[in-house]
């Protein structure tokens, strides 16, 4: 076909339709862009056209450039069209095809914190927020400072009581640490006053590994040494503490804490302190009260002891007795996991079993 | 200390509460009453019945009574197997349908051939002590029908007290005693008041040589015993609930007393004693066979009573057996003596004989009640065993009581409430003070209550008579503090970079053996426990991996298949030093005294340390966590494989060729990687076991002192990336080569990434090829073609001088 017959009207309609028809029949992208090359490549019937344009005279030129435009528009349009379909057609089955379980995760290893962790430092941040601040210690001690310094002479029943592991050389005094008390006579000596500390960590006692017994086992100190400390203060950080581990908030009344009168050698007054049971509040020890597993209906649950610091010890850490006054408290973190999670063998707590970890891992 | 509430009403004579509301006052004064015992109370249906007649059953293996028993309306068949009984005796009758201790329920029933129709009660099954094979038979004026239970006070409360080491006086129900008075307000019949005969100039001498252990000694002769003279019911039945067993009649007395006043008496058989009865220390070599047999050595610190045989008696602990009371002695010599508390105590730890008496003597005994305690016990001689009192020594060297000086406000100022001056007053004379002059107030303790030495201890009394629950509530205010210290938040950190590297912390005991430690590689000197729990598990530990090896271990044998584990804790590293002298408490220790006392101490750091095993378990994750557990703190850790020699040896448990040590600016701070073969064998862990260990409180003190990082500067212009592809030696590691690359691109480097590494034919034997990402960026500009190609040349020149690499062709 020489060039005018390419640009007679008939001949670009005939280009269009056929283009039009073969777009349409194509049914795959790859047939498609084959569709493209024959009628709108360089060598499909509507570029020759084209092409033949500059062939006519002047006149001409204008009117056939029209009509070439008008065929090429519309097969390109087709193009488009069909290309959007096809492509619209295949996404949607590759997508199926690609489709997964998303209840199939791959494994990962998720790590976890030891909830003793999590407890001890939730207990520290309670006093940080007032100011107080973290107190650390040696657990290897010199008897010193876990007994002297703290009022128990030579051969004071109670220093037998603690049933302490002693380390070797023999007769050097060395101790495994029966409580964080020493942490206190450490900070008394080393700070400057006032003292408003608490003191985490690991303590030790020749005690048999049971249920409710381990040779190891974590404690939570606190100790204060200023102008005019006296018991009523002691109440209200226990209070405190209370409230900001068990107590809600919301119904205005928190978990209370009483105190009894006990005997330590490093503290005088001394007193035991009880926490309210969280769980009932105190209510399964009132006549007619749903029994209680958590207090075993007594409505109070034993948590550690307290008391105003002995003036002796103050002496023995160079403190002023008659201007200074103090008081100190401690209780087991151990125990308190073991009733806010409602554990009954405190040897899960240290055999290492990832399960117990984990389980408890989302404890902040 | 068991306290049977009707013992404790005869010395309260007023008091009328109920047992519960009697302990429920003792604990809010602060006495541990651990549990309130009812006893008799599960007792029903016993009434007193006579025996009407006995007709004696044949044909039977035991003899076998059966008797008629009137309890007054009615007549009873009844078998019984017991025979110390006859017509016209009273009984305990249970009537069918009665009740015994331990829900014990009698019915009419078939045995023997005959209709039982009750049961004659033994002392036992009544809950007394008693013949348990023979019945109780009741005095003959016990009135026909009775309630037995009544008759013979069967019920009854016992207070069982848990008694601090602090109050000794609580070891007796006249200690108790006095604080239920003073708790309801009530008067104390005070048996320690009793009138004393005074001191024969006669009487049996005793010399007491070592005063500063025994400043009062009173001695009372009492003859005539009738040896058969048995303790009464009430007697015995006061010990029993008292938690002691009746034995003799001249020992059930003195416990007797010991229980009500507190003061421990010893009874000697005056016939077996050899001369004076002296009191000192025992000499180098002495001997004594004490009362259970034992032949002991004594040491000279030991008190002991001696008469010139040598000595017959532990003083304050226990007797010896020559002169021990037995069956046939007629005429004691009794024994109320006031020993010091520490002598005593030691000597009973000495020789492991903890007692009723030492027990009492360590805590404090009140040394004004030893004359009162003879004479109680006297008495009761007399009237129980038709014995004549003889005469009396007292040895009395005691020192006058202490007065304590006590401003009134005191009391008021430590509890922060007020108290009025007539309430501290009272209180403390409540508990036995003698209060002189108003403000100061002069106090004489009490001298059963050697505990009050001070201030503190008369201002405690006070707060807790009147309540520990009147003292209010206020939350005292801090200075403004400092928060946590750097290192603190580091450990946290540290901690949470672990856990989220997929590690699961646990918390072990640190107690370990020599033979775990050995699996290790062994050569640690870590400190023993001189008495430790187990006697395998004596060390403490100087590494983390026993005790994480062994958990890993554990959980795997629980049948978990992926286990990541960590811990960060204490271990202990050599030995302690050599004992230094310990200070006295009477003020701050010396600085050379401080610095002995913790220069005796083992070095202790905190470590942290990783164990994995099975899953994806591999030494990358080992040596990775610690590398990362480095860079949340902000430091470099640098892995570097350890040289192994020709035999592989290696330090440590560690796979040598799977193992690095962790190096910070070139020191080492910690191992991991995989264990070596034979550790997993012999530790009985899964096959390609990981694991490591860090000083954490190395880790952190660097991190600590780094102080703030300085910011980047954050190029906005595009990054040129050009690879490059090195061969080297196969020994050489790749962080040396990327170290060479980094020193030698210069600052326009901002990251090197390794892609790909190759060993093969086309590298040549004993090579790799290390092929390498560098992208470069400038801080202000897009840099040009020539920029990127002189920092790659010079990167590679600088990985041929340092690692030996050439450019792969
Ligand atoms: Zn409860």
């Amino acid at each position: 076909m020489s060039g005018p017959d390419l640009l007679a009207p008939e001949a670009l309609e005939r280009a269009r339709d056929e283009a039009l028809a073969a777009f349409t029949a194509a049914p795959t992208l790859e047939s498609l862009a084959a569709a493209r090359t024959a009628h709108i490549g360089d060598r499909s019937a509507v570029a020759r056209a084209r092409k033949a344009i500059g062939s006519l005279p002047g006149t001409e030129k204008a009117d056939a450039g029209k009509r070439v435009n008008v065929a090429a528009s519309a097969v390109q349009e087709a193009f488009e069209q069909r290309k959007r379909a096809l492509e619209q057609e295949r996404d949607q089955r590759v997508l199926l095809e690609e489709a997964v379980d998303v209840t199939v995760l791959p494994p990962r290893r998720r790590g976890a914190r030891h909830p003793l962790t999590t407890l001890s430092e939730r207990v520290a941040d309670v006093f940080v927020a007032m100011g107080w601040e973290v107190a650390e210690g040696p657990e290897v001690e010199h008897e010193w400072f876990n007994f002297d310094a703290l009022n128990f002479g030579g051969d004071h029943p109670a220093r037998e009581m603690q049933d302490t592991l002693f380390v070797e050389p023999a007769g050097s005094g060395l101790v495994l640490r029966t409580h964080t008390s020493p942490v206190q006579v450490r900070s008394m000596l080393d700070r400057e006053l006032p003292i408003y500390v608490i003191c985490p960590g690991r303590v030790y006692r020749a005690d048999a590994l049971d249920a409710t017994h381990s040779p190891v086992f974590a404690q939570v100190e606190g100790l204060v040494v200023d102008e005019g400390i006296t018991m009523a203060h002691l109440r209200g950080t226990l209070d405190h503490l209370a409230v900001a581990l068990f107590g809600s908030v919301g119904d205005g009344k928190g978990i209370r804490t009483r105190i009894r009168p006990n005997y330590f050698p490093f503290t005088e007054p001394s007193a035991e302190m009880d926490l309210q049971c969280f769980a009932c509040r105190g209510a399964s020890a009132q006549p007619g009260g749903e029994p209680c597993r958590v207090c075993s209906s007594e409505g109070w649950i034993e948590w550690g002891g307290c008391g105003m610091v002995n003036p002796t010890v103050l002496v023995a850490c160079g403190i002023d007795p008659e201007r200074y006054s103090g008081f100190a408290f401690g209780m087991g973190l151990d125990r308190t996991l073991m009733f806010r999670h409602d554990l009954h063998d405190i040897r899960d707590i240290y055999e290492g079993d990832l399960r117990f970890t984990s389980a408890l891992g989302s404890e902040v | 200390m068991r306290v049977p509430v009707s013992w404790l009403r005869t010395l309260v004579p007023d008091l009328t509460a109920s047992a519960d509301d009697i302990a429920a006052a003792l604990v809010r004064v602060g006495l541990e009453v651990e549990q309130v015992h009812r006893v008799g109370h599960d007792i029903s249906g016993v009434v007193v019945g006579e025996v009407l007649d006995v007709e004696e059953l044949a044909g039977f293996k035991k003899p076998i009574r059966f008797c008629h028993v009137s309890v007054g309306d009615a007549v009873h068949d009844v078998v019984c197997g017991a025979t110390n009984f006859a017509a016209g005796d009273r009984v305990a009758f249970a009537t069918p349908g009665a009740v015994l201790p331990g829900d014990f329920r009698i019915a009419t029933r078939q045995t023997y051939g005959h209709t039982s129709d009750g049961m004659i009660c033994s002392a036992a099954e009544l809950g007394l002590s008693g013949d348990p094979d023979g019945i109780l038979v009741l005095p003959v004026d016990s009135p026909l029908g009775a309630d037995v239970v009544e008759l013979l006070a069967l019920r009854d409360e016992v207070l069982d007290i848990a008694v601090t080491p602090d109050r000794g006086y609580q070891l007796s129900v006249r200690g108790v005693a006095r604080e239920a008075a003073s708790a309801f307000g009530l008067a104390l019949a005070d048996p320690g008041l009793a009138e004393t005969p005074s001191a024969d100039s006669d009487g049996f001498v005793v010399r007491v040589d070592a005063p500063e252990a025994c400043d009062r000694y009173v001695a009372r002769v009492v003859t005539g015993l009738d040896p058969a003279a048995q303790s009464p019911a009430w007697l015995q039945r006061r010990l029993t609930l008292a938690g002691m067993r009746p034995i003799s009649l001249a020992v059930d007395v003195t416990n007797t007393v010991m229980l009500e006043l507190g003061q421990p008496l010893h009874a000697f058989d005056l016939a077996a004693l050899r001369g004076a009865i002296v009191v000192r220390r025992a000499a180098a070599g002495e001997r004594l066979v004490t009362l259970d047999g034992q032949d002991r050595a004594l040491d000279p610190g030991d008190l002991l009573i001696t008469d010139d045989s040598g000595p017959i008696a532990l003083a304050g602990v226990m007797g010896g057996g020559p002169t021990e009371v037995t069956a046939a002695t007629r005429s004691l010599l009794i024994e109320s003596a006031h020993f010091a508390p520490l002598s005593i105590a030691r000597t009973a730890r000495r020789h492991r004989l903890p007692s009723e008496a030492s027990r009492r003597y360590e805590r404090g005994v009140d040394p004004a009640l030893a004359a009162a305690a003879a004479e109680a016990a006297v008495r009761l001689l007399v009237t129980l065993a038709g014995a004549s009192a003889g005469v009396v020594t007292d040895v009395d060297t005691r020192a006058p009581q202490p007065i304590l000086v006590l401003p009134a406000a005191a009391p008021g100022r430590l509890a922060g409430r007020d108290y009025a001056p007539q309430v501290v007053r009272r209180r403390l004379e409540d508990v036995g003070c003698t209060v002189a002059g108003d403000d100061p107030l002069a106090v004489t303790p009490p001298s059963w209550r050697p505990d009050l030495t001070g201030r503190a201890e008369l201002i405690e009394e006070v707060l807790r008579l009147e309540g520990y629950d009147t003292i209010p509530v206020v939350l005292p205010t801090a200075p403004a503090g400092r928060g946590l210290s750097a290192e603190q938040r580091l450990r946290r950190k540290a901690s949470r970079s672990v856990a989220a590297a997929g590690f699961v912390e646990v918390v072990l005991p640190p107690f370990v053996s020599p033979e775990s430690l050995d699996a290790l590689g062994g050569g640690m000197d870590p400190p023993r426990v001189l008495n430790p729990l187990s006697a395998q598990e004596a060390l403490l530990r100087p590494t983390l991996l026993p005790g994480l090896l062994a958990a890993v271990a554990r959980n795997v044998s629980r049948g978990l298949v992926d286990v990541a584990v960590y811990e960060t804790g204490h271990v202990f590293v050599g030995p302690g030093g050599t004992a230094p002298p310990t200070p006295g408490v009477d003020g701050p220790p010396t600085a050379e005294q401080r610095a002995a006392l913790d220069g005796a101490l083992p070095p202790q750091p905190r470590h942290v340390g990783v164990a994995l095993a099975g899953g994806p378990a591999s030494w990358d994750a080992a040596v990775g966590a610690l590398v990362e557990l480095g860079g949340a703190l902000g430091l470099t850790l640098q892995p570097r494989a350890v040289e192994a020699g020709p035999d592989l040896h290696h330090p440590g448990p560690y796979h040598p060729g799977r193992s690095a040590e962790l190096l910070l600016d070139g020191g080492r701070v910690g191992l991991a990687g995989e264990l070596h073969p034979r550790v997993c064998v012999a530790l009985g862990l899964p096959a390609r076991t990981c694991a490591g260990e860090a000083n954490l409180d190395a880790l952190v003190a660097a991190a600590a002192a780094a102080g703030p990082q300085p910011a980047p500067v954050v190029s906005h212009f595009p990054p040129a990336s050009v690879d490059v592809a090195l061969v080297v030696r196969r020994n050489v590691p790749a962080a040396e080569v990327e170290a060479a690359l980094r020193k030698g691109a210069g600052e326009l480097l901002e990251a090197v990434q390794l892609f790909d590494v190759y060993t093969g034919a086309q590298v040549g034997e004993g090579r790799r090829s290390l092929a390498y990402t560098l992208r470069l960026r400038a801080a202000d500009r897009t840099l040009t073609d020539v920029e990127v190609l002189a920092a790659r040349d010079s990167a590679i020149a600088e990985a041929g001088r340092r690692a030996g690499a050439v450019l792969r062709s």
